[in-house]
């Protein structure tokens, strides 16, 4: 047996200035989850370890926590899969305050969850005598983001979060998915409205680490995505993110590539003259080192295969 | 046997990046590389097109691998969001027959063109490592940049998700510092190398976005790096184009890493194009 040290964050807020860490020599058994050697340590050598767990069968959704400096569920991860020249690190989930060692304050995930009203909102005019009925197609559509379990594996490492606490997140905006493409929900329109608002759905930077750590099928990138094709089918068009797809579609359908002098002014919109404003200083840095993309856009040659695609759009279009 | 690849520019390298498509060739022509450009392949979507219409972008993108496959060459990509939405639509193509038939036959309807699904995509960093060979690479090496301490900025693309990478621990990659250490220069590591540059949301919350960049840079100067060494040619506009409105006082070189091979390989900053960044060589990076 394989001989590994943990290297655990240890910190109590209350009686403690700053955080440590503390190394736990843990003889690897095969097949063991992050979450059984926790266990394991913590009867064995310290019970004064704090984290949280209950289920272990990654239903519960209560044991995130970051191993190697990524988020993981400790009862779905081996062990084994861990060891780095012989050693783990497992800190807290991030984005959040630490309450104590590897518990985190939650209430910032939650607090976000609740901005999208995340409960069905029937058209209750309408109400059937029994139940709201699915079919198996319409139910395909919020399959696999159902199976959210809550960790917060995904809030913890978002980037866009990092930066902006305001900024919805990836399970939220994920949520709000589950209920955009509910076919028994009747605030579609409402609800892409809101979320394609300042630090919602167009602020996500698609770095992907949502979808990375996400241990269940709900993969909240790729739900952001289609929140995004159904914003822009919906014709939720009046901010920089749709617009700045709009222009995108232009000219790459026009000429086969992007122009860059176009979508800059195209996304803050030809009429908004603080944005526009604000893109001169980089515009002019660029000019002055002979930087700025050729003033005449030329396009791709055999531009019309691409302009014959483009033009059945909407025959494609989901 | 000589190596040869239908180079796909992208959009950045024909535009505001034009440094990037020069000092690609010259690097490639030194070393022996034969590239064909793809002046008939269409923009990627950036991940952008398919969020209007998924369907469209596929088959523009079956389109590009198409093309490639008729000249019979493997595609490299040369920034690291190309590779990444290519590499994407080709999972994607290969895991659904169903649906690869009807992108195909809408190509086949439009173009005349048929995907077959046997195109390589590879990217310029993993053809150094994997086709051209870093000792191969060392052996080229005139001029090591034994003075440059250099931070290795991956790029989101190089690693997530990473069903679509093909670094081998895109949780902890060590590929770009190994190229690094190849042209005599010391890695740096640093906090924020796996991080996001914030590019994609510059048009949508600039602030988030800069503070992002602002973020990587900090962190590797922070960690004593001369330089910050980039694959992806929007985080470089995010980082250099934009370096003096998140904090004039950072001023540190963004390279990409076609540059810094060109530096050990005696090609001059002027031919490299280094005097176009917004943020010009300081340093040890302007000694070389
Ligand atoms: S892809 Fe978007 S939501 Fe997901 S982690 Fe990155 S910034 Fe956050
Ligand atoms: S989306 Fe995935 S990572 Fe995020 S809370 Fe739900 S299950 Fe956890
Ligand atoms: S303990 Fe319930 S999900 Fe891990």
């Amino acid at each position: 047996m394989d001989s590994v040290t943990f290297r655990i964050f240890r910190f109590d807020p209350e009686t403690e200035d700053s955080p440590r860490y503390q190394d736990y020599e843990y003889e690897l058994e095969p097949g063991v989850t992050l979450l059984n050697s926790l266990n394991t340590i913590r009867s064995k050598q310290d019970a004064t370890i704090a984290y949280r767990m209950s289920c272990g069968s990654a239903i519960c959704g209560s044991c995130a926590m970051r191993a190697n400096g990524h988020a993981v569920l400790a009862c779905k991860t081996q062990t084994s899969e861990l060891v780095k020249d012989g050693v783990i690190q497992i800190d807290p989930l991030g984005n959040m305050k630490v309450i104590h060692d590897l518990v985190v304050d939650l209430e910032p995930f939650w607090g976000s969850l609740r901005k999208v009203k995340p409960y069905l909102q029937p058209d209750t005019t309408n109400n059937p005598e029994l139940e709201r009925e699915q079919t198996q197609e319409q139910f395909l559509l919020i399959d696999d983001v159902t199976t959210c379990i809550l960790c917060g594996a995904c809030f913890s490492d978002c980037n866009a979060l990092e930066v902006d606490e305001n900024f919805l997140g990836p399970a939220t905006l994920a949520k709000a998915h589950r209920f955009i493409y509910d076919s028994r929900d009747s605030k579609t329109e409402e609800r892409l409205e809101d979320i394609s608002e300042l630090h919602g759905v167009w602020d996500c930077t698609h770095c992907a680490e949502c979808s990375t750590r996400c241990p269940t099928e709900t993969k909240p990138l790729a739900r952001i995505e289609e929140i995004r094709e159904a914003a822009m089918k919906a014709g939720v068009h009046g901010n920089n993110g749709a617009r700045h797809v709009l222009g995108f579609r232009e000219t790459v359908g026009k000429s086969g590539r992007l122009n860059e002098n176009y979508l800059p002014p195209r996304s803050v919109g030809f009429f908004n003259i603080p944005g526009l404003l604000g893109l001169l200083p980089v515009g002019i840095r660029m000019l002055m080192r002979g930087k700025n993309p050729p003033l005449i856009h030329h396009s791709i040659d055999k531009v019309d295969e691409v302009k014959k695609i483009f033009s059945r759009f909407e025959e494609y279009r989901k | 046997m000589s190596l040869k690849y239908a180079l796909f520019t992208g959009c950045v390298a024909k535009g505001a990046g034009r440094e990037l498509l020069t000092s690609t060739n010259i690097v490639c022509d030194k070393l022996g590389i034969e590239l064909v450009e793809m002046t008939d392949a269409a923009c990627c979507g950036a991940g952008v097109v398919s969020e209007d219409n998924a369907m469209i972008a596929d088959i523009v993108n079956a389109r590009t691998f198409a093309l490639a496959e008729e000249a019979g060459l493997d595609i490299m990509n040369i920034c690291i969001t190309c590779q990444g939405v290519h590499r994407k639509c080709q999972v994607k193509l290969a895991r659904d027959p169903k649906y690869m038939a009807r992108v195909n036959e809408a190509l086949r309807e439009t173009t005349g063109h048929e995907y077959k699904g046997t195109v390589k995509i590879k990217h310029f960093g993993n053809i150094m490592l994997n086709d051209y060979g870093l000792d191969k690479l060392k052996e080229a090496v005139v001029k090591p940049l034994d003075t440059i301490k250099a931070g290795a900025f991956y790029g989101c693309y190089a690693m997530r998700p990473h069903e679509y990478s093909d670094l081998a621990e895109p949780d902890d990659p060590d590929e770009m510092e190994r190229i690094i250490e190849a042209v005599g220069a010391t890695p740096v590591d640093y906090s924020a190398r796996l991080k996001c540059c914030g590019f994609p949301i510059i048009m949508m919350n600039k602030k988030n976005s800069l503070t992002l960049s602002g973020n990587a840079i900090s962190s590797a100067k922070d960690a004593g790096s001369d330089c910050v060494i980039t694959q992806c040619p929007l985080c470089h506009l995010n980082m250099d184009a934009y370096q003096p409105e998140i904090d004039s006082s950072l001023n540190m070189p963004i390279i990409h890493i076609q540059q810094l091979i060109g530096l050990a390989l005696g090609i001059s900053q002027d031919e490299l194009k280094m005097n176009t960044h917004i943020i010009r060589p300081t340093g040890a990076i302007a000694a070389v």
